[in-house]
């Protein structure tokens, strides 16, 4: 289930989808044409900038966009961070400064919102289909928030993903960290493959 | 060399206008860029620079001696663990710093690598060297239980910056304390071999625990803005968690005294162990002989 994140700026059903407005096709140091109003061609923009650890999904796709807000002189780009530690946000944040300044957006400031803090449950329908397409096992649902946070003893969690390869639930977890902070390891017992699951948070 | 312009790992050779590098020093954005760090009308700002800073601390330190585990450690899956778990801490501590910056008029750099060592205000469990994985795993459970109480209760503090910090921390920490206990519970209720290590291990860090629950000064200025009942939950739930992970892990909590304080005074105050000297000599040897460097 996608539980739609509580954004200032478009909500997900709204935005211009991955690139309807491509920042190719927007010609450099021009203002973007009139039809496509200011707000949303940089939402679109800023929305289609890829995740450097998951070049698959874009920053809309993530569910870390929160706000992207245009004045006459100024863009003000607002997202959140997924992990406190993760070195993929400052260069998220220079992409999404660049591609902008590309399409002609003069001054481009991007802010960090800290709260609420992102949840994997952000990450669209979309999202979730493209990580599957790229053999990542998308999230299950989170924790739900508040309340004290129970133990978990056993060596897997309750539901494993199924395999993004052939389909199966017979899967195992091998690893509960992996090569990014966003991913556990597991196994399919019916391929033999191993694949990556993007964690709960 | 061809490069592509939407190749984000094109990009991390580009020399950025804004001055980012892949440095200390300079070029890493303020954590909290866009945030507002307004303190709230009634609280008590040095105390709450103080206790980020404590909190921020605890994370660096913790933080440094995991990653002098990276490479050393039994087996892949550990190696990814820990390098993971180190990060998270490491960004806990870079917006605590901040947030103890902003209020103090330092930068995270200057706070990390150019204080001294009776300025650093991490508790001692923190700087302890793990003589083996037992320890480790023994070690982190203890941390990550006690900071994991101590953020979720912290989540609901007046100040909206530390309580932002302190939910997120809450979902990194779980991982973190699920991942140490499991490992407890695994030794513990393993060999002979392994549940004689894991009982040593235990036993090697629990003298560091009663300090976790002294009181503390700047708490009790900040009073109920740490949350509401800051200090009566905390221990409460860090003690049924040891419990619950000891029971099943077959082992019983070591009956170990206390690691003396010095003058009535310990971490929090800016007395360390013998350990602290060696750590801060490494984290802040590049910073202090290359201030201002980029690369």
């Amino acid at each position: 289930m996608v539980t739609a994140p509580p954004a200032r700026g478009p909500a997900p059903g709204d935005i211009v989808p991955g690139d309807a407005v491509p920042a190719d096709t927007v010609p450099a140091d021009t203002v973007p044409a009139d039809a496509v109003p200011a707000d949303t061609a940089a939402y679109g923009i800023a929305g289609s900038t890829p995740d450097p650890e998951l070049p698959m999904l874009t920053v809309a796709d993530l569910g870390i966009l929160r706000d992207v807000a245009v004045t006459c002189d100024e863009v003000v780009v607002t997202i959140t961070p997924t992990y406190s530690g993760c070195p993929a946000m400052r260069e998220i944040s220079a992409d999404v400064s660049r591609r902008l300044a590309r399409a002609g957006f003069g001054r481009v400031t991007v802010r960090t919102q800290l709260a609420p803090a992102w949840t994997s449950d952000w990450i669209t329908a979309d999202g979730r289909r493209k990580l599957a397409a790229a053999g990542i096992a998308p999230p299950s649902a989170a924790r739900p928030r508040g309340g004290p946070v129970p133990l978990t003893l056993g060596l897997g969690p309750a539901v494993s993903p199924a395999c993004p390869r052939c389909g199966s639930a017979l899967t195992q977890r091998t690893a509960q960290f992996g090569a990014t902070a966003c991913k556990s390891l597991y196994r399919c017992d019916a391929c033999g493959e191993p694949f990556e699951a993007v964690k709960p948070l | 060399m061809m490069t592509e312009p939407d190749n984000p790992y094109d990009l991390l050779g580009d020399d950025h206008d804004d001055g980012h590098r892949w440095a200390f020093g300079t070029g890493f954005t303020d954590p909290l860029a866009g945030v507002d760090t307004t303190v709230p009308a009634g609280l008590d700002a040095a105390a709450l620079a103080r206790y980020c800073l404590a909190l921020g601390d605890d994370a660096l330190i913790y933080s440094h001696r995991l990653q002098q585990w990276v490479t050393r450690l039994p087996e892949l899956e550990e190696e990814t663990a820990l390098a993971n778990i180190a990060l998270d801490l490491l960004g806990q501590a870079r917006m605590l710093l901040a947030r103890a910056g902003g209020i103090l008029g330092r930068t995270e750099d200057e706070l990390a690598f150019f204080r001294p060592e009776a300025e650093f205000r991490n508790v001692r469990l923190a700087e302890h060297e793990d003589r083996d994985f037992a320890e480790l795993a023994g070690r982190l459970l203890v941390f990550s239980a006690w900071r994991l109480a101590r953020f979720e209760v912290l989540a609901g503090a007046a100040d909206p910056v530390l309580a932002a910090i302190a939910a997120k921390g809450v979902n990194e920490l779980a991982y973190h304390r699920d991942y140490a206990a499991q490992w407890v519970v695994r030794l513990g209720d393993g060999t002979a071999l392994s549940h004689a290590r894991m009982e040593r291990g235990l036993a090697a860090i629990w003298p560091l625990t009663s300090e976790l629950f002294r009181p503390d000064p700047d708490a009790a200025a900040l009073g109920p803005g740490l949350g509401p009942d800051f200090a009566a939950v905390e221990p409460g739930v860090f003690d049924g968690v040891i419990a619950t992970v000891l029971a099943a892990a077959g082992l019983d909590r070591p009956p170990a005294a206390p690691l003396a304080l010095v003058g009535g005074r310990a971490g929090r105050d800016g007395v360390h162990t013998e350990a602290m000297g060696y750590i801060l000599a490494e984290l802040q040897s590049v910073a202090r002989a290359y201030p201002d460097a980029t690369w």
